[in-house]
């Protein structure tokens, strides 16, 4: 058990690519982070850094009360998942477990007791006997899990340990290591591109981008709060709807390219007139109304059951502005609605659920 | 799916299969029946007069002594040189397999050896080692006193053909090691680094079991070609000498069919090598094709 703390992290590839540029990250003891972020944007990287496999080019990493910077991996004191699982393929289930017990020369009876806790908690135990290649995806990861819980160590890390499962799995699988990571009260750092993912498990993520860490929050921060357009693009499914516009005159509005005006949060709002900016809204925050600002055109209908997603150009409800439409939009509705192709609906955005941007930055006003 | 060609002429697969089995015919069915035929027939010291006498040279075979300490002899030449071969391959692989900057030229250098002719090979060791010109056998007199002399002692001699022979067969071994290093993936060293094995130890408990396939086929390789592909090293170094300290089995059957003209004992030779590697052969195909199991 240990906290981590990683302070203006860099890392310069051999090759002169420079493939993280300055992160900052205190991750409590027992918490569960997940690092999330299109692929190339370094999530491996840091991940690495931290287990050691890469060295560290800039900055200091620290777990517990040691900077591990130069440390070999085998003595920081974690563990680490891998997508593909890397069992060692000539060794047993049980062998596979007590290989980092015995290099540590723990006593065999010591061992013997460890895996035995590890396969139960796993369910691995009719399985100690087999090879690796003698089991399913799932048990597979269940064998990499165990390697890494046996020693007890005061990190995990895990990159992107499910994506080689089936979509069922993952969600089975992905509930297991959260229970499992609760239990035994481990701090862990996880990587991983899917969102969902992202959301369902992490205390805390960071949304990761080129190499820099554009966000770190709760997943209901990260929602309500995107701190960029690129993390409030990022985090949700489906994604947050964006339309150019600028403040109007009167400080109290949005004016939206395609000639919409819409009202801004009464409270506070940065009101700079004229200021262009980006809109952000969620495609669950736009409703259907008679006389809303916005005129959506369906183009296409998607059924879930639950929910029913539309698809479809956005203009203004007035006419007007510089006749532009206001590009593709999402909107969400929940329940069923049998709505043709071709319909025309208004539609309304409460004006707390609008994110503003600025236009050149993309950051949050 | 497997592909298929089909040719519009019947002719044409058998006119492109003719030369390859046009030489296996010249080259290898014929001389082995040639020597199945005369390994049960005896000829007089005169060549005038030739008997059946069935199995007769192979039960002499057995009970000669020289051929049962040429046999020995070669195998502990052939056990010599893959041992040699194979460790120093492997070391070469594992340090090229780190390699990242210039891999290529040193991997170019490294296989050069494999293009050399047995018997160039061969008398390239020999000059190396040559007691009155050759450099090794001067730093061995003088830095350790040891007096190098391949044309007296049988040691020496047999070292010297286990040096050219494997060296020659260092390149080919260097290869499929570095394919087969190559072939493990990264993860499992880095896990094994998390799981505490010290660079050495992951060698041994992870990077060697998993080579055991590549190691298993390579072995039989190497012992083949030291048992019928040396004849040239040989033939040109030590000649089987000194007082047959180097005479292998093939080696042996040239020294009595050419040389000693006794054309039915070094046919009955001849067949005993061909049951040996057909055995070797089979026992390969055996493995390769159900791989070496984890
Ligand atoms: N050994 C290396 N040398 C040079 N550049 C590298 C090296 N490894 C990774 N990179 C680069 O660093 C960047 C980050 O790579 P990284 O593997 O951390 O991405 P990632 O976020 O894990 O992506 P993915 O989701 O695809 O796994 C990429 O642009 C990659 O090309
Ligand atoms: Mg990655």
């Amino acid at each position: 058990m240990a906290e981590l703390q990683i302070s203006a992290v860099e890392k310069v590839y051999p090759n002169g690519f420079k493939a993280i540029h300055g992160i900052d990250l205190e991750v409590a003891d027992g918490e569960f982070i997940v690092l999330v972020g299109p692929s190339g944007c370094g999530k491996s990287t840091l991940l690495r850094m931290i287990a050691g496999l890469e060295t560290v080019t800039g900055g200091t990493i620290r777990i517990g009360d040691r900077i591990v910077n130069e440390l070999e991996p085998a003595d920081r004191d974690i563990a680490m998942v891998f997508q593909n699982y890397a069992l060692y393929p000539h060794m047993s289930v049980y062998q596979n477990m007590a290989y980092g017990l015995r290099n540590r020369g723990f006593p065999k009876d010591q061992i013997e007791q460890r895996v035995q806790k590890a396969a139960g908690i796993l369910q691995l135990d009719g399985l100690l006997d087999r090879r690796p290649r003698q089991l399913s995806g799932g048990q597979r990861q269940r064998v990499a899990m165990g390697r890494a819980i046996v020693r007890e160590p005061s990190a995990f890390l895990f990159d992107e340990p499910l994506s080689n499962l089936d979509a069922k799995l993952r969600v089975q699988m992905r509930v297991e290591i959260k229970q499992l990571q609760r239990r035994l009260g481990t701090t862990s750092v996880y990587v991983t591109h899917d969102q969902i993912e992202a959301m369902t498990m992490a205390d805390r993520l960071v949304v990761m981008n080129a190499g820099v860490a554009e966000q770190i929050g709760t997943p209901i921060e990260l929602y309500d709060r995107p701190s960029s357009v690129f993390v409030g693009g990022f985090i949700g499914s489906p994604a947050m709807n964006f339309l150019a516009g600028q403040v109007d005159t009167d400080g109290r509005h949005l004016l939206l390219g395609n000639g919409a005006r819409l009202a801004l949060p009464a409270d506070g709002a940065p009101a700079e007139p004229n200021r262009l900016v980006t809109i952000g809204v969620r495609p669950e925050h736009l409703a259907p109304a008679e006389d809303g600002p916005l005129r959506f055109e369906v183009e296409l209908v998607e059924h879930l059951g639950a929910d029913t997603l539309l698809y479809g150009e956005a203009s203004a409800a007035t006419g007007g502005g510089n006749g532009d439409k206001g590009g593709l939009v999402t909107v969400r509705l929940s329940g069923h609605h049998a709505l043709a192709m071709g319909t025309v609906l208004g539609l309304t955005a409460e004006p707390a659920q609008l994110h503003l941007f600025d236009a050149a930055t993309g950051r949050r006003l | 799916m497997i592909k298929r060609v089909t040719f519009k002429h019947k002719w044409l697969p058998y006119a492109l299969l003719a030369p390859q089995l046009l030489i296996t015919l010249v080259f290898f069915i014929w001389p082995a029946s040639q020597a199945l035929y005369y390994s049960v027939l005896q000829q007089d010291a005169f060549g005038l007069r030739v008997d059946f006498v069935a199995f007769d040279n192979f039960a002499y075979l057995f009970s000669d002594p020289t051929y049962l300490e040429s046999f020995e002899i070669t195998i502990m030449f052939s056990v010599s040189v893959a041992l040699m071969s194979l460790s120093f391959a492997l070391i070469l692989a594992v340090m090229a397999d780190r390699v990242i900057k210039g891999a290529t030229a040193y991997k170019t250098l490294l296989i050069w050896p494999y293009a050399v002719a047995p018997a160039i090979a061969g008398v390239l060791w020999y000059f190396l080692f040559n007691p009155a010109v050759g450099i090794n056998a001067w730093i061995l007199r003088a830095w350790f006193g040891y007096d190098w002399n391949h044309t007296l002692n049988g040691t020496d001699a047999m070292l010297l053909i286990v040096i050219a022979a494997a060296w020659k067969q260092i390149s080919y071994n260097f290869l499929f090691f570095l394919a087969g290093l190559q072939a493990i993936p990264r993860s499992l060293i880095e896990a094994a680094a998390i799981d505490g094995a010290s660079p050495l130890k992951r060698f041994w408990t992870i990077v060697f079991p998993l080579l055991s396939p590549t190691t298993f086929f390579l072995v039989v390789v190497n012992i083949v070609y030291a048992f019928f592909d040396t004849f040239g090293t040989i033939h040109a170094t030590t000649r089987g000498g000194p007082y047959g300290a180097t005479n292998t089995l093939v080696y042996k059957v040239f020294n009595d069919g050419f040389i000693g003209l006794d054309l039915g004992g070094s046919a009955a030779q001849s067949v005993v090598l061909m049951v040996i590697v057909i055995t070797l052969t089979v026992v390969q195909f055996r493995y390769i094709e159900r791989r070496v199991e984890y």
